[in-house]
């Protein structure tokens, strides 16, 4: 079934009796080319991009849970590409490039909205480090506009612009940006995989890994053995409990991270607005609720739920730059575990271990590289070879000495 | 989060900084011959387990003391809190 306004109309005129569900629920088969472990956006990607761009076949996603209940579901919904490394931004341009083009490439509304991130800037010092990650985006062919305090007024006129401490002087723009609606890019991709001829296989947990003098032959579920010739774990917030099923210890720690959403108000914030002295990140959803989030909560948790000081915290940033929202009401608030990496950037990458393979780490900014990730997951899934933008997210460049820290505050996952 | 200082009794959580895993104490031999894959392993390789979990607290907005605090990472719930101190000396990392 393809969607389209005609059938939509026509739908709407006959009782909307033709919908049909969007994938098939199907149990698993005894052996796959390809396993995908974990049915969150990333897996999902991965299974569609390698049934549609890669030309393989036989291939299962294996979900514990439901599928898109991870962190695709809990996220702030904002896509961008304004990273500054060589080894980032050029692989988040191609994961905008990708968003920009998700509906038509999927034919599903994913409620892609490039209505542009204003990252806000208080100092002499901040209108440097923007001019240099400016620069560097523009290289690496995303769109950067470095914006005055005039420049800043005419986006955005209602913020305090005259705070005693954190008055806003400039900011980085990247009009590209925006936001997508990120359960719809779950079920998306889902639909496409299926479409595809892709299993998607929910509530079949795995439970460990058949591995055999160092190769990997399949997994085991709670749906009975599986054979397959690649498995490809991709399960971020899990990725340490996952794989050490099968022996490995990862350069990663849980963390869990807190969004909000108020109460439905009229439009009032027209884009992605993100607070420079403190770390605070605010858009609007179609429904009108203001959707923000912060930091982490600094210690390691699974808890899928945080703590009232990230809150406070939250909320004192917000009132430093919007005061206006001071009496709007929050209506929910959520956890999600992170997997924060050692340096704050990803891995596609092999293990030492044939046949399995690892995506992971993507700290709290992995909803914006879901395509890319998907891509590039299945380029290394199906050749074997890295995909030349993810070839640096590698497990070892630890070991190696050739970290990607973006932040530069070190092997702190909690600081990243 | 409450955690029960061994010294000042019950702080709020939001007093102290996070450092880590408690392991950070056992800070390899850099003279060893293995050295480099040791210290490979100490800064960026870590268990993260989802359940029992010892770490490192420092009581930043009070006595400066660091805490080997146990937590389970799923229910946040603090079994045991000591001063890292302590800790040290009983693994032979202190005098």
């Amino acid at each position: 079934m393809r969607f389209s306004a005609l059938k939509v109309l026509t739908e709407g005129l006959t009782g909307n009796k033709g919908w049909t569900p969007h994938w098939r629920e199907r149990e698993p088969k005894n052996e796959y080319d390809i396993i995908v472990v974990g049915a969150g956006g990333h897996g999902l990607a991965t299974a569609y991009y390698l049934s549609k761009k890669y030309g393989q076949k036989n291939i299962a996603v294996l979900e514990k849970g439901w599928l898109g209940g991870g962190n695709i579901g809990r996220n702030t919904t904002i896509v961008r590409s304004n990273y500054m490394l060589p080894e980032n931004n050029p692989f988040y341009e191609h994961a905008m490039k990708l968003w920009e083009n998700l509906e038509q490439e999927l034919n599903y509304n994913a409620m892609m909205s490039q209505r542009g991130i204003l990252n806000l800037g208080h100092s002499d010092a901040q209108r440097d480090t923007y001019a240099r990650r400016g620069n560097a985006m523009l290289m690496s062919g995303a769109d950067a506009v470095l914006l005055d305090r005039n420049g800043v007024r005419n986006l955005v006129p209602f913020l305090n612009f005259d705070h005693e401490r954190f008055p806003i002087t400039c900011g980085l723009w990247q009009p590209r940006a925006g936001t997508a609606r990120h359960d719809a890019v779950a079920w998306g991709y889902a639909r496409g995989a299926d479409q595809n001829g892709v299993d998607i296989i929910q509530n079949c947990e795995v439970t460990g890994f058949q591995i055999e003098n160092g190769v990997c032959t399949g997994v085991e579920t709670t749906k009975g053995k599986i054979t397959a010739k690649k498995v490809g774990v991709c399960v971020a917030g899990s990725s340490s409990r996952v794989m050490e099923k099968a022996g490995m210890r990862l350069p990663i720690e849980s963390h869990v991270l807190q969004a909000f959403v108020s109460e439905g108000l009229k439009l009032t914030i027209p884009g992605v607005v993100t607070f420079g002295a403190g770390h605070l990140y605010i858009s609007q959803s179609d429904k009108g609720g203001l959707v923000f989030g912060g930091d982490i909560d600094k210690y390691n948790s699974y808890a899928q739920r945080g703590n009232l000081p990230v809150i406070e915290h939250c909320a004192e940033d917000m009132m430093a730059f919007l005061p206006m929202l001071g009496r709007a009401r929050l209506l929910r608030m959520w956890g999600g575990v992170m997997d924060m990496s050692m340096d704050g950037s990803p891995f596609i990458d092999k293990t030492h271990i044939e046949g399995l393979y690892f995506n992971g780490g993507w700290c709290y900014g992995g909803f914006k590289a879901t395509p890319a990730s998907g891509d590039c997951y299945a380029h290394l899934l199906a050749k074997d070879e890295p995909h030349p933008l993810a070839a640096n997210f590698r497990l070892d460049r630890f070991m190696r000495g050739q970290i990607i820290d973006e932040k530069g505050v070190g092997a702190q996952p909690n600081q990243h | 989060m409450i955690i029960n200082h061994p010294l000042l009794g019950p702080r709020d959580s939001s007093e102290f900084y996070h450092l880590g895993d408690a392991t950070l104490i056992d800070r390899p031999n850099r003279e060893d011959v293995n050295a480099a894959e040791a210290f490979y392993e100490y800064l960026y390789v870590r268990d993260n387990p989802a359940g029992k979990y010892c770490e490192l607290w420092y009581h930043e907005q009070g006595d400066r003391s660091w805490l080997v605090v146990t937590r389970d990472t799923t229910t946040h719930e603090i079994s045991e809190v000591k001063l890292a101190s302590d800790e040290a000396r009983a693994r032979g990392r202190s005098v």
